[in-house]
């Protein structure tokens, strides 16, 4: 998705190093996806519908 | 991508598309991953020869940390003729290592691999979006 748009980071962060971010984010699951601070997208989610949550983010 | 196997992805760093440069945010103090971080990103980066390091310092390289957007160390930015947004934060083990290595060689390719409609979708985006995702390497 980083490399479909210029607008778009993408961080893969290891959720076992970094428990501050752990706690922050109230990450109790992996993979649990964090967009823009906000929307939060649980588990593992097929491409299209993933990619439509992260957009559709910006409602 | 298919390409899932230890050999499979050292076969195709060796026949990367297009350079990717690895910049490595470190921490001198209080970063014991900084360390194995490191050793595991230089020995992808000897994979390939189109594949080159750059470390730089989480707290004196501050262009650096605030051109790439850098919150923590270990990370790794993965960057091609330009930067891509693409993070990697912690030490890349297990699964993440197979995503790093298919980061660079997405981003050798310059192609996101998405799908039409995700392409379409994304190419309508016009503002930040920045997505973190926290995994583990099991």
């Amino acid at each position: 998705m980083a490399l479909a748009s210029p607008l778009v980071t993408a961080a893969a962060v290891a959720a076992a190093e970094y428990p501050d971010l752990v706690h922050q984010y109230r990450v109790t699951g992996v993979p649990k996806t964090v967009v823009n601070e906000r929307t939060e997208i649980l588990g593992a989610v097929p491409e299209t519908e993933f990619v439509r949550q992260v957009v559709g983010s910006l409602g | 991508m298919n390409t899932r196997t230890p050999a499979d992805l050292e076969a195709a760093l060796a026949d990367l598309a297009a350079p990717v440069r690895l910049l490595f945010f470190t921490q001198t103090f209080g970063c014991d991953t900084c360390v194995p971080a490191r050793r595991i990103v230089d020995r992808i980066a000897s994979l390939s020869e189109r594949v080159t390091v750059e470390e730089f310092n989480l707290v004196l390289d501050k262009d650096a940390v605030q051109a790439y957007g850098i919150r923590r160390a270990p990370a790794v930015a993965v960057v091609g003729e330009a930067d891509t947004g693409i993070r990697f934060y912690g030490v890349p083990e297990g699964h993440e290592l197979i995503s790093l290595v298919d980061a660079i060689l997405l981003v050798a390719s310059r192609d996101s691999g998405l799908s039409d409609e995700s392409r379409a979708r994304l190419a309508e985006v016009d503002e930040p979006l920045d997505i973190q995702v926290f995994v583990t390497p099991t």
